[in-house]
């Protein structure tokens, strides 16, 4: 199938016009499968003036086949879980949701959205989503701090 | 689904287990004279009278289920005006309901498209084009060559990328009535005809195989067969709300019996709720209940079940402190300093305790009662299974033995088949009489379970004969199995009419 074809065109795509705050790169110039990716902290949320690092995984199927988005930079966030493996849980990332003509430019700006806009209802780390809910003030004030420590 | 709440309130409707064969063929108002007519004991038109425990069904084969599908399509294409591929869809939508599909279609025409997945476009042909100067979303192939496709929302991609898309939703997903469009955002359901166009034919097979298995699913009056590769279905009119007063066992053209309500093997006369329950109460229980009452005794203050595995007879329970004597289940300061020799029998507080105990013990002595009979009824007929293998050798070397015909010796089988079939019901009915409360009712079941066991039991001893006497039994043999025939026949319509009309008292809430 035309796999490689439509992943450089996408990477082509991304790296002459990139989305705002979103740089992608390959981590290994011979695999294009594996993708390293630098999100910028979107303004007005408390990962402002962070950089976060986050891999993006093609399966060899792609685009048939969703891709993988985890976070290898810490980040305290209801939709990132908080362990090492920092997995994204997207309802578009899911198989049964996933359509071969969705873009990762899509898919890496809706998970920037998320970082301005939690969805705590669909979240991976309840506590968090319960947190994000009731002590706005609070979770700000922690995810800033982990910015701080984290992605600066 | 229906709730009980509904069937409680509507009294007349225990006349409606019946069902009609096909009853989706037919507008609602003739499905209820239908089912009224049903259990009329007048009419006599009926070739063959239906026994109170019989419900009427019908067994459809894969093509049938094909065949009943496009007959509903093509109604309501004939209704709507709508193309049959697209009909199709919208009634998947709706789970085959006609009624609210076209209701809906009528006051919300784009609405109930846009919902089931459809747009109000139903211009052009299915066709695959070449396009000038196209280049695929998916795969970002271009070229002049490049056969491409489109379904009515327009969303073009090379076939190549169409075909594998489709194949993986149907080989890797199982996904067949709601497969959307590969375009980001695009609800639009890919329809047989688009499908067929692009897959090859063994995936067609799968894609409709995968509908007529949720058509099944989605209708109230359809069950597959459980019964191991069995590729029928049933259709059936008893809704879940009936099967408080009825027990709808069918058989299948595989000749497996069981039950429309459950799916279990045939289990009547008892209920499917009480079948639910005994299953699950014998898989607590039976398996340790033996040794508990063997073994064990009740705490008479917290009821815990206490083992005695050492010498001395008192006894403090572990649970609540309560310290009692293992003999006469008495206080133990009522005792003084008869440590080992319990002579207070006559006590007040021992009396009592014996009284609570043996309450206790006769719940358990009662259960094991049934479930015993129970056991003994399954395990005779998985015996019974090897006895139908035996049978087949039996009647071969009869036919040479005796020199009877093959068609003579086919009493062995009758007589066999009968067995099985009353065992199966007498089984149950020990799990049915264990929920029963005690009146006269059950009096009269009692006696029919023992006029059929016996019956039964003696039928089962007659079979095990040597060969060499089987000849000479040929007349008892027979009459002993039509008598089992009747006799279970007997026990089956008693128990189904008090069961129909509310007769029964049972000894819990169900």
């Amino acid at each position: 199938m035309g796999s490689i074809k439509r992943i450089s065109k996408e990477l082509t795509e991304l790296t002459q016009s990139p989305p705002e705050g979103i740089t992608v790169e390959l981590v290994d110039e011979s695999n294009v499968y594996e993708w390293r990716v630098i999100m910028d902290g979107p303004e007005g949320s408390p990962f402002h003036d962070g950089k976060f690092l986050v891999k993006l995984s093609l399966p060899t199927e792609y685009p048939f086949k969703p891709p993988t988005v985890s976070f290898a930079t810490k980040i305290y966030h209801p939709n990132v879980t908080n362990d090492d493996k920092g997995s994204m849980c997207l309802g578009m990332l899911r198989a049964d949701e996933w359509k071969p003509s969705s873009k990762i430019a899509a898919v890496l700006q809706f998970a920037r959205q998320l970082l301005a806009e939690p969805m705590p209802d669909d979240a991976v780390e309840g506590r968090i989503a319960e947190q994000y809910k009731n002590d706005r003030m609070r979770y700000e004030e922690i995810a800033r701090e982990w910015t701080r420590k984290h992605a600066c | 689904m229906d709730s009980d709440d509904e069937f409680m309130s509507d009294v007349s409707s225990q006349d409606d287990f019946l069902g009609t064969q096909g009853s989706d063929d037919e507008s609602l108002g003739e499905d209820f004279d239908d089912l009224d007519a049903g259990f009329s004991d007048d009419k006599d038109l009926i070739k063959h009278k239906k026994k109170p425990y019989e419900v009427e069904y019908k067994v459809l084969d894969p093509h049938d289920i094909d065949h009943e599908q496009l007959g509903q399509v093509n109604e309501v294409c004939a209704i709507l005006g709508l193309p049959p591929e697209s009909v199709a869809i919208l009634l998947r939508y709706e789970r085959w309901n006609k009624e609210k599909l076209i209701e809906s279609y009528m006051e919300q025409p784009e609405e109930t498209l846009e919902k089931a997945g459809l747009g109000s476009n139903f211009e052009g042909t299915a066709k695959t084009e070449i396009v000038p100067g196209f280049m695929c979303d998916i795969c970002c192939e271009d070229g002049d060559d490049l056969e491409t496709y489109a379904m009515r929302c327009g969303h073009r991609y090379c076939v190549d990328c169409y075909r594998h898309y489709l194949g993986q939703k149907i080989k890797e997903e199982g996904e067949a009535s709601r497969i959307k469009c590969p375009g980001v955002g695009c609800n639009r359901i890919v329809d047989s005809k688009s499908l067929d166009l692009l897959v090859t034919k063994d995936l067609q097979g799968r894609y409709r195989e995968l509908l007529t298995r949720t058509y099944v699913d989605d209708k109230e009056n359809l069950k597959w067969c459980p019964a191991p590769n069995c590729q029928y279905a049933i259709d059936c009119g008893v809704k879940n709300r009936d099967l408080r007063r009825i027990v709808p066992t069918v058989r299948c053209v595989c000749k497996h019996e069981f039950c429309f309500g459950c799916s279990l093997s045939d289990h009547q006369p008892a209920p499917c709720t009480l079948v639910k329950m005994w299953l699950q109460k014998c898989e607590d229980d039976s398996e340790t209940a033996n040794w508990i009452s063997a073994n064990t005794k009740e705490c008479t203050k917290c009821n815990s079940t206490i083992e005695k595995n050492g010498g001395c007879n008192h006894m403090t329970c572990r649970k609540c402190k309560y310290e009692f004597c293992w003999m006469c289940m008495g206080l133990w300061s009522e005792h003084g300093t008869s440590w080992y020799n319990c002579n207070r029998y006559e006590e007040k507080s021992g009396a009592d305790a014996r009284s609570a105990q043996a309450k206790s013990r006769s719940s358990l002595e009662r259960y094991l009662h049934y479930y015993n009979r129970y056991a003994n009824h399954e395990q005779s007929a998985k015996l019974d299974k090897d006895l139908y293998l035996k049978t087949e050798k039996k009647m071969t070397s009869l036919q040479s033995q005796s020199g009877l015909s093959w068609i003579e010796v086919q009493f062995l089988d009758t007589a066999s088949h009968a067995l099985q079939q009353c065992r199966q019901t007498l089984k149950w009915t020990y799990a049915f009489a264990f929920y029963l409360a005690r009146n006269n009712l059950t009096e009269i079941f009692e006696d029919n379970q023992k006029d059929l066991e016996m019956a039964v039991e003696s039928l089962s001893e007659m079979f095990e004969k040597p060969v060499a006497e089987l000849a000479g039994l040929k007349v008892d043999i027979l009459d002993k199995t039509a008598y089992c025939n009747k006799r279970r026949v007997i026990l089956l319509s008693d128990t189904a009419e008090n069961l129909k009309n509310g007769e029964w008292s049972f000894n819990i809430e169900w």
